[in-house]
């Protein structure tokens, strides 16, 4: 494996608070507003205590950028994330079902997909968590290996995971 | 109107009919939004009739309000209002929940319902789209299954009617358990499985108006603010000073379970015949051993006070809940002589399941503890049970009578009070001195005897919301807990937790300003927006209701309990001096504006504009 500059968001979910700090200052800064549902990380909750910030993990292969029709996706090269045009856009949603995760959504408010940016390499999200100590997300140096892909996955089915760990295999039905 | 979104839900159960309305820039400068706008709308509402208004019947009206700094103070909250089953007055009672944030960002700052349906429903709202839908399926389900239930079905709702790309989230929801559906007074208005809108017993109103549960997903942002750069630097402030409040971070109130006995003596043990206890198996260290999640909050919370315990193992294997704050420590397990961490996150899974309040239903649980302790209950009362102090299955199986109202639970879900009242009828003893409340409202769980906890002598007997330790009556008025500042919390709406003994308090009225864009300032506050809404709030306690009323000046005092000398620990012998609380009742009455019966001032009221609610005080103030 080769160690790259490239940043990646680490999520640890066993230890989200839920405080939605994350979804705050995103969209803060994304959308000058205080605005959860447009912002780039979103917090599924579909079970109390099984909080799940959900956002993009910029795949190897990018199946969103190769599914978009309207050649609205590109890939930063600085950052390698997914940048969307918001003037080519169509809304169509096959970034969303080419997504393992189905991460992308769209804007409530205008026509394009949301896709996390990693904000140019500094993410709000991660300084609202470290600053309060939860360290939900966390950067970590992105490495030549598929493991950061295997990330993009449903919160349905994230949240059963974390469900086995912290409550137990007899929860898991709740979802 | 800056923070606000600007308009509010009218629903009217009975009718199924569904508007939007709208205060004034000056009724909310008044009276801001949550506690304080629900009192003003239950005045102007049922002012006029208030001592004939069953809080159960379809005349009540039930408020779920947001206020302007809801999402830009840290820890949101939504305060459920309405007249109280318990006070027969109004009590502002707020819990922590994303639908205060939903119901913003889809464009309202609340709900008012009025009526009762004919069948359960419940309400589902997405931005403006809002609509009245079947809850037969729900009904008598327990919090968990109602929850999961609704989390389902209502992001299913959202996919299939709104052809949008992408996942949608859950929507968010408070509901009520079994016990809300039978109108128990001890009822409350619930969301995560554990949060809660406890005092008053709105979750009661909900069941009696067939309202199972509110359900909301809101696309907006939250509303325009004066000053957003201003405003999230205060914030951040706020958030910075709570990052340095290291304990309540680490441990939550829990760690007070220990504490509050061993060290300030003001915890209730045994129904309050001790406050004082050194049981290290109680320790917040004992509890850790459950814990699965160490933090957890709401939304914009810096603290995350919470945490969750699973039992995984033993006896109560499989049983979930927040690890019990100190209130649930110390009311369903030292009150009730549970002593081990397992047995009292048990007991709080199982009145969260129920929809049962904490402080309400262990107050009433050891009440009734102390009654078989004294012989007064027996076994034959209580369907067989074997209540004796400690026995966690015993109190289960009650709190599960009382959430049905089976047997005695029938009388018990009236709570502490009014049980006290009918049991001294049926048995024909006195046990009025074993209820440990005030306004009919079990007393939150800080004591006063030992004069170690925050709680004074003016404290529950004053306050326009009771026993609530969450609203105390304070001297001097404005200190920062009296209850004329927590009077801007529960209108504000946001959780108090976030300024509780930290220092600059003061950030507060610059948040406000920065919100809303109006200057107004500590004086303007505690001399007159909080004195209005107190006042009203003061009247329509002592206005009262079909089945109890307030004596002035007499029923502002503590339980009997408490002149009796604590038996055990540091502070043994101590017990309130009458006189105390006199002095303290009479120099409250003056600095806060009321007479020497407690009737607030002609000349104050006048003085405020409220010269509807002066006239309203006539008769009182003859016939006292």
């Amino acid at each position: 494996m080769v160690e790259t500059d490239h940043i990646w968001i680490a999520r640890d979910y066993s230890k989200c608070s839920g405080c939605r700090r994350c979804e705050i200052v995103c969209s803060l800064s994304h959308e000058g507003k205080i605005w959860p549902e447009a912002s780039r990380v979103r917090v599924f909750m579909l079970v109390p205590g099984i909080e799940i910030p959900h956002l993009c993990v910029q795949c190897s292969d990018y199946p969103c950028v190769d599914a978009c029709p309207a050649d609205a996706l590109s890939i930063d090269r600085q950052t390698e994330a997914v940048i969307v045009d918001k003037e080519k856009c169509t809304a169509c949603g096959r970034c969303v079902e080419a997504c393992p995760g189905k991460i992308p959504y769209i804007h409530p408010a205008e026509n394009y997909a949301v896709i996390c940016d990693l904000c140019g390499g500094k993410p709000k999200c991660v300084e609202a968590c470290a600053e309060g100590g939860w360290y939900a997300l966390e950067i970590i140096k992105k490495e030549d290996t598929p493991t950061f892909e295997l990330y993009a996955k449903p919160p349905e089915e994230i949240t059963r995971n974390v469900i086995r760990k912290l409550y137990g295999e007899e929860w898991v039905e709740v979802v | 109107m800056r923070g606000y979104a600007g308009k509010f839900l009218e629903v009217d159960l009975s009718t199924g009919n569904i508007k939007e309305l709208k205060f004034n820039d000056e009724i909310l400068r008044q009276y801001i939004g949550g506690r304080g706008l629900a009192v003003k709308v239950l005045w102007d509402r049922l002012g006029k009739k208030w001592e004939t208004i069953d809080p159960l019947g379809p005349e009540n009206i039930l408020l779920m309000l947001t206020g302007p700094l809801t999402g830009f103070a840290p820890g949101a909250r939504l305060c459920v209002s309405g007249k109280s089953p318990q006070s027969n007055g109004v009590v502002g009672s707020t819990l922590g929940t994303e639908l205060a944030i939903d119901l913003k960002c889809a464009g309202y700052d609340g709900i008012i319902f009025t009526g009762e349906a004919e069948k359960p429903v419940y309400l589902f709202i997405k931005d403006s789209d809002v609509e009245i839908k079947d809850a037969s399926h729900i009904w008598g389900k327990d919090g968990k299954e109602t929850l999961k239930t609704l989390v389902k079905e209502g992001r299913e709702e959202l996919r299939s009617r709104y052809n949008r790309p992408g996942l949608w989230k859950d929507p968010s929801i408070v509901y009520i358990g079994p016990a809300g559906e039978n109108k128990s007074r001890l009822a409350v208005v619930a969301a995560k499985w554990v949060h809660a809108a406890g005092y008053g017993g709105y979750g009661a109103v909900m069941g009696s108006k067939k309202l199972k549960a509110v359900v909301a997903k809101g696309t907006g942002p939250l509303p325009e603010v004066d000053d957003m750069e201003r405003a999230m630097k205060v914030n951040d402030e706020i958030l910075k000073v709570n990052f340095r409040r290291t304990v309540f971070r680490r441990w939550g109130t829990g760690y007070a379970g220990y504490d509050v006995g061993a060290k300030l003596s003001s915890e209730p043990v045994l129904n309050w015949q001790e406050e004082w206890h050194n049981e290290k198996s109680f320790g917040v260290d004992q509890f850790e051993r459950v814990w699965v999640k160490p933090y957890w909050g709401d939304f914009g919370c810096p603290k995350t006070c919470l945490k969750i315990a699973a039992l995984k193992s033993g006896p109560f294997k499989g049983v979930i809940t927040d690890n019990p704050d100190y209130e649930n420590q110390a009311y369903l397990g030292t009150n009730l002589g549970i002593f081990t961490p397992e047995g009292n996150v048990y007991m709080t899974a199982l009145i969260d399941d129920l929809g049962l309040c904490g402080i309400q239903t262990g107050n009433v649980l050891g009440f009734a503890g102390e009654l078989y302790q004294r012989g007064i209950l027996t076994k034959d009362d209580l369907e067989g049970l074997e209540l004796k102090w400690g026995n966690v299955e015993a109190f289960a199986s009650l709190a599960r009578m009382i959430a049905e109202r089976r047997g005695i639970g029938d009388i018990l879900a009236e709570g502490t009070y009014r049980a006290a009242l009918k049991i001294s009828e049926i048995k024909g003893v006195d046990v009025l001195r074993y209820a440990v409340t005030a306004k009919g409202i079990g007393i939150g769980a800080h004591g006063i005897r030992s004069g170690e906890d925050y709680p004074g002598y003016e404290s529950y007997s004053c306050s326009v919301q009771g026993g609530d330790h969450t609203s105390i009556a304070k001297l001097p008025i404005n200190h920062e807990n009296s209850e004329l500042r927590i009077i801007l919390y529960d209108s504000g709406v946001f959780c108090w937790f976030n300024f509780f003994d930290i220092e600059s308090q003061d950030l507060i009225w610059e948040l406000l300003k920065a919100v809303t864009g109006w200057n107004i300032t500590p004086e303007d506050w505690f001399e007159t927006t909080a004195r209005r809404i107190i006042h009203i709030q003061r009247t329509l306690l002592l206005l009262g209701g079909p089945d109890v009323r307030w004596t002035p000046k007499s029923d502002d005092d503590v339980p009997s309990r408490w002149y009796e000398p604590l038996g055990k620990g540091p502070y043994k012998g101590k017990a309130v001096n009458p006189e105390k609380i006199k002095e303290a009742r009479r120099e409250y009455y003056e600095a806060i504006g009321w007479d020497e019966n407690g009737i607030p001032k002609s000349e104050e009221l006048k003085r405020l504009g409220l010269e509807d609610v002066d006239k309203r005080l006539e008769s009182l103030r003859r016939s006292t």
